[in-house]
């Protein structure tokens, strides 16, 4: 029969010499191997001091943008949540009052905003339903919690701060920025 | 009465190093199976975790205690009580260092000097499988019992090679006295020189004594979920683990003592007269290098359970009973006969 990897060997039962009966030197052997290991670079990287270095298209937490100005993108139009396959998704719409202009860019916002990060398989299908670049994934962790309900985060968690903007350029590659003027310039017909 | 009051000194000196190097030696295993597997190991309690062992301590203390209805709670409490008290009596006997002179009077950095020194440690050590015995017995479970089983029927077999490698030793000091053996080897070489089959053979029965890797049958953990202390929490738990690494501790000064000089180098004197030190500070030189001789050994304990795997148990027996007796007869026979041929024999 032909073997299918050239890497088989074949193996020979026989009996053992003296020296190998006597199993020291190759317990020696071992050690040696063990001893060298000793000296090696450690390959663990401490994480709250250190941190892997991403690739540019990680999804990790989410983040809900706001625009230029500050205003939150989001309309609560809901397609996320559609295209959520985990159902991590929850929100709550509402209408803009007068005076609130600065606050939400268009008239219908997202009172209530929630995804569960315990549900969520961080597929980044939310980003791609999104029509409003509101939500994007980031190249953040989602930080351990000792409560289930703690991993729920709300818009407190994910709307980004103003003075503290999350950036999602590197997220945006040609091909995503490709893919978004498609869907753009379809969506407008 | 001075004499009484440096002895209780010493003993408790005893008592607190024995428990510190214990309690560091699980520091130092976790650290050596980290740097031995590429990984780093504890490091968050303290600088390089050093407080890691009181970290563990503090844990073992706070865990709930569990007796199982079934067991015996009599002998369930015996049992690590018996493993502990066990590991700490056979340090007595260990020869620390040469004298120091207080006071204008000279002590010897030993606490008691048996002349049947030996025998003691024998008999005490062999204590030990009492408590894992019992331990594993009162547990009422079928792992525990199998893991005391197989520990009480380790240690016995590989305790007879260990003696007749010892016998062998005793054959060529002449003495049985740990005092004596350490200090004839400041004359001359180390017993390793003279007896390196039996340096091996007791080396290894260590192993199997301490029921360290490659001997680890009695708790495999992959097997009986820790054997002879499944049933244990807490502190009891605690104690099982500390007479372990106090054990460890223990029979390396042993080895170092039986076959590595004690508490004596190479060229000892001359270093001592080149640097003009007095009596005090070259056997305070002498205890430093005994214990670098015993962490080597802790430190070899270590590597060797992190490299090889685990015995299976008729190979154990194998091992023991087919290769490690007859050789242990074989070297008391060839000792004999070279010490007739030299005419040490009367």
């Amino acid at each position: 029969m032909q073997p299918l990897t050239n890497r088989s060997k074949l193996v020979v039962k026989k009996e053992m010499t003296f020296i190998e009966k006597l199993y020291l030197p190759a317990i020696f052997t071992g050690m040696i191997i063990t001893f060298k290991h000793l000296f090696k670079k450690s390959a663990t990287i401490r994480y709250p001091e250190q941190k892997r270095e991403f690739s540019p298209v990680y999804r990790g937490l989410h983040v809900l943008k706001r625009d230029d100005k500050g205003a939150e993108r989001c309309t609560a139009c809901g397609l996320c949540a559609v295209s959520c396959p985990a159902e991590a998704i929850t929100m709550t719409a509402a209408e803009r009052k007068k005076g609130e202009e600065n606050l939400f860019r268009e008239e219908k916002y997202a009172a209530k905003y929630e995804i569960n990060m315990l549900r969520c398989i961080f597929c980044g299908l939310c980003e791609e339903a999104c029509p409003k670049e509101a939500i994007f994934l980031t190249d953040r962790i989602v930080p351990s919690e000792f409560e289930r309900n703690d991993f729920v985060f709300g818009k407190d968690k994910l709307v980004e701060k103003v003075d503290d903007r999350v950036d999602v350029t590197k997220r945006q590659t040609s091909a995503v920025l490709d893919f978004k003027q498609n869907k753009k310039l379809s969506h407008n017909k | 009465m001075e004499d009484f009051l440096f002895k209780v000194i010493l003993v408790v000196a005893l008592f607190v190093v024995s428990l510190l190097v214990a309690m560091y030696s699980t520091y130092g295993e976790r650290k050596i199976s980290a740097f031995l597997q590429d990984r780093i190991g504890p490091n968050r309690a303290g600088p390089f975790g050093l407080l890691q062992p009181l970290a563990d301590g503090v844990k073992m203390f706070m865990k709930e205690e569990i007796i199982p209805n079934v067991s015996n709670k009599a002998l369930f409490i015996l049992g690590p009580c018996i493993a502990m008290t066990t590991a700490l009596m056979a340090g007595v006997l260990i020869p620390w260092g040469g004298n120091i002179e207080l006071f204008g009077k000279t002590y010897s950095l030993q606490v008691a000097d048996l002349n049947i020194g030996v025998l003691y440690i024998f008999g005490v050590t062999s204590m030990g499988v009492y408590g894992i015995m019992i331990g594993g017995w009162a547990s009422n479970n079928k792992y525990s019992l199998m893991g005391a089983i197989r520990a009480s029927a380790q240690m016995i077999s590989y305790e007879i090679a260990m003696g007749l490698a010892i016998i062998a030793l005793i054959m060529s000091t002449g003495t049985m006295s740990l005092k004596e053996i350490a200090d004839q080897q400041d004359a001359a070489l180390a017993n390793f020189v003279y007896q390196p089959l039996g340096f091996l053979i007791f080396l290894i029965c260590s192993f199997a004594e301490l029921n360290r890797a490659p001997f680890d049958m009695p708790e495999s953990e992959s097997e009986l979920i820790g054997g002879y202390h499944t049933e244990y929490s807490s502190m009891k738990l605690g104690l099982y683990l500390f007479a372990e690494y106090i054990n460890m501790f223990i029979s390396s000064a042993i080895i170092v003592t039986f076959y590595l000089g004690g508490h004596h180098f190479p060229f000892q004197n001359e270093i001592n007269e080149a640097l003009g030190l007095s009596t005090n500070l070259s056997t305070a030189l002498g205890t430093v290098v005994f214990f670098l001789k015993i962490f080597f050994f802790i430190f070899l304990f270590m590597w060797v359970r992190w490299t090889l795997p685990r015995f299976r148990y008729d190979q154990l027996m194998r091992v023991g009973w087919k290769s490690l007796i007859p050789l242990a007869i074989l070297n008391i026979l060839v000792t004999g006969i070279v010490m007739w041929m030299n005419g040490k024999l009367n």
